[in-house]
């Protein structure tokens, strides 16, 4: 059984986690959080990181949205609308898979 | 956070790409485990002295290796050859680099794998596998292989990659006896369920200038190859991500090879030594340090046939008053030793450099010639295609 990462579509239902080839961790030689995939290392800001963190495959993009709008007394609207394009651009780089998707396979 | 080179962009996720430093530690190594390999392609990136299996790194000084670059700040190793699979160790090495914290990617012919070996090496922390393939079916690539039944084989591994649920890189390199089968080499990394598509074009040091006359494509082969990798690129988004290098013997402006000369980027050799590149070696009278003498940000720092060609201070002209000299570092220094017998020159895939013209004629001809025997890639210096055949 492996993991979709291909074709994944992140709405508010997705639970996203990350696949077993993409890790996020912290470097300490650059004092950063890294994204390390395949033949690349990618650079995620500090909302970025903020958002990877909630991937755990269990957690709601809703339930992340609604976290993040209440901690930063921000509009939902705006924050939903970020993290899913951000997320979004993992998921069509191969590097995020949804727990929550309905498998059409 | 600017010195670190981290660069970012809007959408919160951006590539790490270096910054316009002499020298960064890289964020991605390759460590060649050993020079067997049972293929014997004719245009192996390896040196053409190799390395036997008594000079190898043991499997305690691979560990030791593993942790230090782990502490400088290397993020990924890629385990390359030869063939690493011939290492018994290798699941022990992967084990080790996945728990020092590297990202772990096995660049391999396969040919050698089977099913367990391959779940063990996925047990060991395993994050990606690349598999080389020779053409798109058997008589093709198994000629230029040079090894009865590997493509049926590869195709096997590949599969059992993906059953296990390693992402799988397909590396197709492509030279005038293949491009034809480009099309459907790419075919098959989609019926693979490869994540990506290297489709790399032969570049001349080593085996591969040795092979040069049976191996250059002609511009028009580029030509098409060039369009067939854009269509492919366009139609399969989101399906299969193809990285494309094209064959600087035809290009205006020379490669910015590996980054620069010991720039962001350095490999270690079976026997320990960190080069600035897979074909450094070629160059003759340069002295590489060992891992077995110094510790690896020592001979980073010191190694004098590192700092040799870094920066630009060592430039001739045309280069040295050129514009482009901090964008391509003056193209590939073994190119240069190879075609000019100086690794200082220019390299003459640059228009500018006074040999460009010569090359690109002697290129042409050859491919029109279409001399098609190889030299085998092998411990003796290499054998002619003919005298494997005589023998068989």
């Amino acid at each position: 059984m492996t993991t979709r990462t291909r074709n994944v579509t992140i709405g508010e239902a997705s639970r996203p986690a990350l696949p077993r080839h993409v890790k996020f961790r912290f470097d300490e030689t650059r004092q950063a959080w890294v994204i390390l995939a395949p033949e690349r290392v990618l650079a995620p800001d500090e909302t970025a990181v903020e958002v990877l963190q909630l991937c755990d495959g269990e957690r709601t993009v809703s339930d992340m949205v609604d976290r993040l709008a209440a901690k930063y007394a921000a509009d939902r609207k705006d924050i939903g609308a970020d993290v899913i394009a951000m997320l979004q651009d993992l998921a069509d780089k191969g590097f995020l898979a949804d727990k929550g998707a309905v498998s059409h396979e | 956070m600017s010195e670190t080179g981290v660069t970012r962009i809007e959408s919160g996720i951006a590539p790490v790409a270096p910054v316009a430093r002499d020298h960064v530690i890289p964020l991605a190594v390759l460590a060649e485990l050993t020079h067997r390999c049972p293929l014997q392609c004719p245009y192996c990136s390896n040196p053409v002295d190799l390395e036997r299996a008594g000079q190898e790194l043991t499997t305690d000084e691979w560990r030791k290796t593993l942790t230090e670059l782990a502490q400088i700040g290397v993020l990924q190793i890629h385990f390359s050859g030869g063939e690493p699979t011939v290492r018994k160790d290798l699941a022990e090495i992967v084990r080790h680099a996945n728990d020092v914290g590297l990202y772990t990617n096995l660049i391999t012919s396969a040919v050698l794998l089977t099913r367990e070996k391959l779940k063990d090496l996925a047990d060991a922390g395993l994050s990606h596998i690349q598999i080389s393939f020779q053409g798109s079916e058997t008589i093709v690539a198994d000629r230029v292989a040079g090894l009865a039944k590997s493509h049926d084989k590869k195709i096997q591994v590949a599969r059992w990659a993906r059953e296990l649920d390693l992402p799988l890189t397909v590396n197709a390199v492509m030279h005038r006896q293949n491009l034809h089968q480009l099309s459907d080499v790419i075919q098959m990394a989609v019926d693979l369920d490869a994540d990506r598509l290297e489709v790399a074009n032969v570049q001349y040091y080593g085996w591969a200038l040795k092979n040069r006359a049976a191996l250059m494509p002609t511009l028009q082969q580029i030509e098409d190859c060039t369009r067939i990798v854009e269509d492919a690129q366009t139609r399969l988004k989101g399906t299969l991500a193809i990285d494309y290098v094209v064959p600087d013997y035809y290009a205006i402006r020379p490669k910015k090879c590996m980054g620069g000369w010991g720039r962001q980027f350095f490999n270690i050799s079976p026997s320990g030594k960190v080069l600035p590149c897979h074909a450094a070696e070629t160059i003759t009278g340069l002295a590489f340090d060992s891992v077995r003498d110094h510790s690896i940000a020592w001979i980073w720092e010191n190694s004098e046939a590192l700092n040799r060609y870094r920066g630009t201070g060592w430039m001739p002209e045309p280069c040295r008053s050129c514009d482009h000299r901090e964008e391509d570092f003056g193209g590939c220094r073994c190119q240069a030793f190879a075609l000019t017998g100086d690794a200082g020159n220019t390299d003459p895939a640059c228009a500018l450099s006074p040999l460009h013209e010569g090359i690109f004629k002697t290129a042409e001809r050859e491919a029109a010639e279409g001399a098609s025997q190889f030299i085998y890639r092998n411990f003796s210096g290499g054998t002619r295609e003919e005298d494997v055949i005589n023998r068989a």
